[in-house]
Parts: C-alpha cells; sequence; structure tokens
C-alpha cells in the first residue's frame, strides 16, 4: 500500500511518542473511557475510507457521545495542535476520512439520532451521524423525503454528505446537499459552537452555508443539521434506451434538455458498465450495445405519461436501436438496479478499482470516452464508464490488481489523467466526490497558485491553525511544485 | 476588453475605498454608500452559451434584460427571477445582491444558480472560482460565498449561471383568506407534489402560481379549486411582484424585509404587509422600532432587514452573532485585506 509521504511527521520518533502519551492522557480525562480507541488493533478499522488506496494509522480515535465531549476533544486537539480528521461512515472515495500522521480521528458514528421531523415545515433535524437512507425512511409516514440521493446512500451519513456535497443520480431536478441543507450548527476547531443558516429561506450576512457544505471537513465540525423534505412524486417511470454510438447517446440526452424537460434522472453506461451490471443484476440490458441510457420521468401520473411519451419520441428519433419503457414500479427499479450498483458490480470483475469523477461539459462526451478508451490501451488497464448525463458528472471505473507490482501506480497516473482532460475540457477534477488526499495534486491543474492562496485564507478564517484535515482538499505549494515537475500543474 | 480589466485592477491597487457599480438599479439596498464609483458597464457580453448545457456566462456588467432575451431565444430563463429594480440592472450587481424574485421559494435561490464567478479581489488578481458545470466541488465554494455579499469581497468580472427550461405551462389561481389561513394552505400545498411557483398573500387575497408540465398544472387546478386569473393578468401580476411596482410597494415609506420560517404564525406587527415564497418572505410597510421587529423576526426563527429607504443608522442587516461576526471579518480581511470594496454596505465592520 502506498504511504503518504506528505503527512509524514518530522522529528525524533520518541518525542512523538511522548507527544503520543500527553494526548491520549488528557483525551481519556474528557471522554468515557469506551469513546476513546488508540490500541492497534482498534485503530485498524480506521486507518482508510472508501479509498482503500491509501491508509494511515492515527495516534487515537475519539467517538464521543455528547456535543459537549465533541467540543472537549476538539479544545485538547487544538490546545495540542495535534491534527483532527473527521468522520462520518468512512464510504467517501477521494480519503477525506483517511487519518493524517499523528493525528486523531473524530468519529461522529454515534450521533445517530434524527431530533425532530417537522411534517408541516418540511425539515428535518438531524445529527450528523444519520444515515442519508434513514432521514428518508424516518419522513416517508408523511409522503416526504431526502431528495440527494447518493449511491451510498444505505450507509453514508448526512454530515459526510455537507462535508462533500454529495449528488447522487436525481440531482440535475431535485439538487445536491448545498440546495438542500438549510442550517448547520458547526464546531470550530477551537471548541466554539456556531449556528449557520436558518428555518428561514436566507440568512444576513455572507452565505457561510455554502461555504461550509462541499468543506470536505476542514473548516468545522458539523453537530446537526436541518435538511429540507421534499413531497414524493405520485409515480415515477423510467425509459431505458439503448445506442450503437455514445455520441448518439449524448445528442439523446442535448434533445430532451433542448425540448424543455428536466428529468428526474438521466444516466448512461457504456458497453464495458453495462456488461457488468447485466451479469449482476439480470436487468435484461443490450449488451450489444454501445451506451444504455436511462431516462426518469416523476410526478402525477398524467404529468409522467406526457414526459415519457416526449422523451421516448425523442430517443427514438435520436437513434435509439431499443427502447423500453417500465411498465411497472419493480420493473423500473429493476432498470435503475444496474446502474445504482454499477461500482459493486465492477467490484466483481476486478480484484480492485479506482472510481473517477470528472464532471465535463456534456458536448465533449465522445472526445473524453475516446480519450479514455486510448488511455486505457496505453495504462494496460481496463475502464468501465458511467454517467450522470444530466448534469455531466462522469465516473470511469478504472480496473487494476493491487497484488500486481506497479499496478495501483499505474492505476493512480491513468485517473490523474482522465482528471486533467476533464479540466482540459472546460469541466472539473471532481464533481460530487470531493478532491479529498485522490485528488490534491490536480487541484493544481485546475486552479492557479493565486485561487490556491485563496483558498488556504478560507480555511484559516475558521481554523487559522490549519488542524482540521491538514493537507486534504487544498494543495500545500510542495504538492503543487512535485506535480509540476510532471508538466502538469498551471 | 482586457482594457477594462486592466483599468479595473489599477483602481484597486490605489487601495482607495471604491463603490462597485453596475447600473445603479439597487443603489437602494444595503448600507450608506461610500467611494469612488468603478462602473462595470460596457464591461459586457455574454461569454458562453450552450442551451443544452444549461449554462450561460456573461461578464459582470452584461445588462440582466439582454441575458434574459438571450435564454427567451431557447426558452430558458433564471428561474429564480432575480428583480431588476431598473432598466440598467447588471448579472454581476444581480449576483452581488444575491436577490431572488417569486419562485424563489419553489426553484432554489439565484445563489442555488450560481455555478461559479471570476473575482478580482483586494490583490488585483483575477480569481475563478466554480465553473461552467452543474456538479462541481473542487475548493470551496466561493462562487456562492460571494453571491449576496454585496461587492464587499471582491469586483465580480464574470459569472456563470445554471438556467433552466421555460415551464411548459403555467397557470394562476386566486383564493379569497384571511393570513392565517393562508399561511396554513400554503405550507400545506408544499408539502404536496404539486406543481407550485409562487406565491403572494395580500388584503385577504391569496394569489397561487403553478408551473409545470400540461398535465400537472390541470390536475394541481383541478384539486386545489379557486377562480383562475386570466393569463395576461397572471403574468403582469408576477412581472409587476418581481420588481415591487405594484401600489404596495409604492411611496416613500420604509419597506421592511422578514426573511422567517414558512411555518412563522402571522406577527403581531403595525403596517399594511405582503407575503411571498410561502410565507417564507414577509414585506412590512411604515416606520416601526427596528428592536422590536428584530427581536420579533429572530423570535420566529428568521430576520428582519431594512429594504428599501427608511433611517439607515440602526443598520440595514440583522447583526450577526460575535463568533459568526470574526468569520466574516476574517472573510473580508483575506479577499479585500485593504478595505477597498463596497465598504460598510453589508456591515459597518466589513
Amino acid at each position: 500500500m502506498m504511504s503518504l509521504q506528505e503527512h509524514s511527521a518530522d522529528g525524533p520518533p520518541d518525542a512523538a511518542a511522548a507527544d503520543r502519551a500527553v494526548l491520549l492522557a488528557e483525551l481519556a480525562r474528557v471522554l468515557p473511557s469506551d469513546a476513546l480507541l488508540f490500541a492497534d488493533e482498534d485503530l485498524k478499522p480506521y486507518e482508510c475510507d472508501g479509498l482503500t488506496a491509501y491508509r494511515c494509522m492515527p495516534w487515537a480515535v475519539v467517538l464521543p457521545q455528547s456535543e459537549a465531549q465533541v467540543l472537549a476533544a476538539l479544545k485538547v486537539c487544538h490546545d495540542r495542535k495535534v491534527p483532527v480528521v473527521v468522520r462520518g461512515a468512512g464510504t467517501g472515495l477521494s480519503g477525506g476520512a483517511t487519518p493524517v500522521v499523528q493525528g486523531v480521528v473524530l468519529s461522529l458514528a454515534k450521533f445517530m439520532r434524527i431530533l425532530e421531523i417537522d411534517p408541516v415545515a418540511r425539515l428535518a433535524r438531524v445529527q450528523p451521524g444519520v444515515r442519508n437512507l434513514a432521514i428518508s425512511e424516518a419522513a416517508a409516514p408523511y409522503d416526504l423525503y431526502y431528495a440527494p440521493d447518493p449511491s451510498s446512500q444505505i450507509a453514508c451519513t448526512i454530515g459526510g454528505n455537507v462535508a462533500e456535497n454529495s449528488g447522487g443520480v436525481h440531482c440535475l431536478k431535485y439538487g445536491l446537499t448545498v440546495h438542500n441543507v438549510t442550517k448547520l450548527r458547526v464546531a470550530l476547531i477551537n471548541g466554539e459552537v456556531m449556528e449557520i443558516g436558518s428555518h428561514a429561506l436566507d440568512d444576513p450576512g455572507y452565505d457561510l452555508l455554502a461555504l461550509m457544505i462541499g468543506s470536505e471537513g476542514m473548516l468545522g465540525v458539523v453537530l446537526e443539521a436541518t435538511v429540507k423534505l421534499t413531497p414524493k412524486p405520485r409515480t415515477a417511470q423510467v425509459v431505458m434506451a439503448s445506442f450503437d454510438s455514445v455520441i448518439e447517446a449524448g445528442n439523446a440526452v442535448a434533445a430532451i434538455i433542448a425540448a424543455g424537460i428536466i428529468p428526474a434522472g438521466l444516466e448512461m453506461m457504456d458497453k464495458l458498465a453495462t456488461a457488468a451490471v447485466e451479469d449482476f443484476v439480470h436487468a435484461g440490458y443490450d449488451l450489444a450495445a454501445a451506451a444504455i441510457l436511462l431516462a426518469e420521468s416523476d410526478g402525477t401520473a398524467e404529468e409522467v405519461a406526457e414526459e415519457i411519451a416526449t422523451m421516448s419520441v425523442l430517443l427514438e428519433n435520436s437513434g435509439a436501436r431499443q427502447l423500453r419503457i417500465s411498465q411497472s414500479e419493480a420493473e423500473r427499479l429493476k432498470f435503475w438496479a444496474g446502474r445504482k450498483a454499477a461500482f459493486p458490480a465492477v467490484g466483481r470483475i476486478t480484484p480492485d478499482y479506482l472510481c473517477m469523477d470528472g464532471t465535463i461539459p456534456r458536448k465533449h462526451l465522445a472526445h473524453v470516452l475516446t480519450r479514455i478508451a486510448e488511455l486505457s490501451a496505453e495504462f494496460g488497464l481496463r475502464c468501465a464508464n458511467v454517467f450522470h448525463a444530466g448534469d455531466g458528472n462522469l465516473h470511469p471505473l478504472i480496473m487494476f490488481d493491487a497484488r500486481n507490482p506497479g499496478e495501483t501506480e499505474r492505476a493512480i497516473a491513468f485517473g490523474a489523467k482522465i482528471l486533467e482532460l476533464s479540466v482540459d475540457v472546460g469541466g472539473t477534477i471532481t464533481g460530487e466526490h470531493g478532491v479529498g488526499i485522490e485528488k490534491v495534486k490536480q487541484m493544481c491543474v485546475q486552479f492557479s497558485r493565486e485561487e490556491i492562496d485563496a483558498f488556504h485564507a478560507v480555511k484559516a478564517a475558521f481554523d487559522p491553525l490549519a488542524l482540521l484535515n491538514p493537507g486534504k482538499a487544498v494543495p500545500t505549494p510542495r504538492h503543487c511544485s512535485e506535480y509540476r515537475l510532471t508538466g502538469s500543474a498551471r | 476588453m482586457r482594457d477594462r480589466v486592466d483599468e479595473f485592477r489599477s483602481r484597486i491597487l490605489e487601495r482607495k475605498p471604491l463603490r462597485l457599480r453596475g447600473g445603479g438599479s439597487k443603489d437602494f439596498y444595503g448600507g450608506p454608500l461610500s467611494g469612488e464609483i468603478l462602473d462595470t458597464r460596457g464591461y459586457s457580453g455574454i461569454v458562453g452559451y450552450e442551451p443544452t448545457e444549461l449554462v450561460i456566462t456573461a461578464r459582470a456588467g452584461t445588462p440582466l434584460v439582454e441575458i434574459e432575451s438571450a435564454l427567451a431565444t431557447r426558452r430558458q430563463v433564471i428561474a429564480c427571477e432575480p428583480p431588476q429594480f431598473g432598466a440598467g440592472a447588471t448579472i454581476g450587481g444581480t449576483v452581488a445582491a444575491g436577490l431572488s424574485g417569486p419562485r424563489r421559494a419553489t426553484a432554489g435561490s439565484l445563489r442555488d444558480f450560481v455555478l461559479g464567478v471570476k473575482l478580482m479581489d483586494g490583490e488585483g488578481r483575477e480569481l475563478n472560482f466554480g465553473g461552467q458545470v452543474m456538479k462541481n466541488v473542487a475548493g470551496f465554494d466561493v462562487s456562492r460565498l460571494v453571491t449576496g455579499s454585496l461587492g464587499t469581497l471582491g469586483l465580480i468580472l464574470e459569472v456563470s449561471l445554471k438556467v433552466l427550461p421555460q415551464p411548459l405551462a403555467e397557470t394562476t389561481l386566486r383564493f379569497e383568506m384571511p393570513q392565517n389561513q393562508a399561511l396554513a394552505a400554503m405550507n400545506r400545498w408544499a408539502g404536496q407534489p404539486l406543481p407550485l411557483a409562487a406565491s403572494c398573500w395580500q388584503d385577504g387575497v391569496l394569489t397561487l402560481r403553478l408551473c409545470g408540465a400540461k398535465a400537472a398544472v390541470l390536475a394541481a387546478c383541478e384539486k386545489l379549486g379557486g377562480e383562475r386569473v386570466a393569463e395576461s393578468d397572471a403574468a403582469s401580476f408576477w412581472a409587476a411582484l418581481r420588481e415591487q411596482a405594484g401600489e404596495f410597494f409604492a411611496g416613500d415609506a420604509p419597506l421592511w424585509r422578514l426573511s422567517l420560517p414558512s411555518v412563522a404564525p402571522p406577527l403581531e406587527l403595525p403596517g399594511p404587509l405582503l407575503i411571498e415564497w410561502g410565507g417564507a418572505q414577509r414585506w412590512l410597510r411604515g416606520t416601526v422600532d427596528v428592536a422590536t421587529l428584530r427581536e420579533t423576526a429572530a423570535r420566529a426563527g428568521g430576520h428582519a432587514s431594512l429594504f428599501r429607504g427608511g433611517d439607515k443608522s440602526g443598520g440595514v442587516f440583522a447583526p450577526l452573532p460575535p463568533a459568526l461576526m470574526e468569520v466574516h471579518r476574517r472573510l473580508k480581511q483575506s479577499f479585500d485585506p485593504y478595505g477597498v470594496f463596497n465598504p460598510g454596505r453589508l456591515y459597518p465592520e466589513l
């Protein structure tokens, strides 16, 4: 496994051991014994998040049960200048929750309470460790739900969603986390607590809520979140269309949007991804097609019928070779099952994979996929592509075997090329997974030195000592100079 | 256009207070005006418009009307309907003010549609944040931070917005209803899958706008009842509301804006009242005691600001708690270390 040189500490090891002992003693004073982990075997499960290619053993993991304990633990770390990495369910794919050397992991896993569902105000007030899907389940009796639905929604927590500004397959119509959170209670690293946002639709002063959402745990610790609940559509239906080329599929997406329709979901899979998922879920996908498109409509029965009819015509006119409309809720879920299970399905056909997350202007889709295919041949690694076609968010899944020497590095290099390609065509290195550790060097491709300085200044406004998740998301000058050696940074 | 950018930079580098200004349509808004005018007009033009990608990018001085007419040719809109408040409104000023119009409660706010900005900071550096794509989590979300910051963090040079299709169908309904019933009804309906777009209650009349697929709007009309408003009357009603051109907004009496949870009950306040955004935005006319008003709004879970006219010496926007203000100060300091941009327009401290 790779080690992260950026985070390794200088100084003699025995001094570090002494520092660690002092820290543990101080944490033990403010936390119950079962809320402090420090034995190697207890720390092991926390050494990585969903990005398993990067691992690091922290000094300690704290699992507070009350806000007072969180604040006390933060204060200890702040006073001792020990870095803190906040963790929810650890499902993140960019290493946002990877521990840092000589740091503490603050797990909010025990904050699992849904504090309030207000069906009239259409709001849910929840603790940060509440799972995304649990909110929708709690709101279901009122015919409401929480709209953002990342693939990991069974497991991922709302605190993590806030940190990453998570999306999902329905965000073209219903928005990302930033559009669906109205208030946060946040602890700063010094233990100070702030309320950001409100249950009104706006707040005086700067939009700190927008800044906090997607800040990858670098500005503050979410203690509580109030999220918007959306009325459940009466019904939903999906059209599945297959195409002989990705260009046709891309044009079909453009035609739907040009016709004034914002589908509830609009997803594409390439041939390799389709084959992997068909083998896994047996949804009856067209295996001969170059691309499969799923277009969902939701709303009242009349509305859905109208939209599905319009979309079907547009898809046919765009050259769809096959068209299937879900005839029941079970069939709709079956059509979706493959797309939703794309990552695990690919996981079945390869020992390891890296999931990339660039967003591109859709008009460049064909060029980008062609280039990815070329890179795939160049690096000798297979790559399946799933695509949130409505909003241009592309997830190439690079398959590799970490047991083969050098293959992990090759996969990472391949991924870096894809990210650079996304930036080249006017897109971004991350649409919804975050920068974390994984893409921190590619930030130097997307942003200038001055822009990165501005990000550091924003962080310093909340965390002057740079103790919250240091080394993530915003590159240091060293990251960029290293990257510049490869000729890619700006 | 590069010349204009160089000119902006040299003005900024003089390190003297500047009053950033487009068409001046929102001069009335925010704290007292100070500093020499830096005029963004002429630094204009749509840089890119991709209807099928739902993205438009324009220079700050581009008139909002120009953007909206370009969108209209492709049957698209800025769905939150930001008000112009005057013929000269520019997109830069619109984003700096961060105001949204009638559809805000259901379509989202202007900040929800901001995808990226190019900003010139207090050191004269051109900084790009966000981008031209819908989903983008690279770097902190500075473009949304800048939205509504009243120009205090830097000079917006360019803006990228997410745009949406015009609704395929639209109908306006009218109901006779006292305030408490209207608030209850708006919140009840908002919890149902109805194609609600905008609402307005005034003097015992609730006006409701539905936008969406034809079938959805028809079905909702059937379900909700009420009296159908003729299409042209409806269009002028919502346009007037968006631009605050109606009788309620006429005259010199101070205009207060209360931003509240939509479920806040009717507030005991003197003066004429107009409610929008399903109960979440309430306008009040007249001279009121600022302290009482702010306290009432805060107790209801929201805040009150002096939107137009009146005595600004009591502060325009609700004061911030010290910890929040400290973060504001540090952010201001980092983007505008020499206090050049619109000093005092948002808060005296910034």
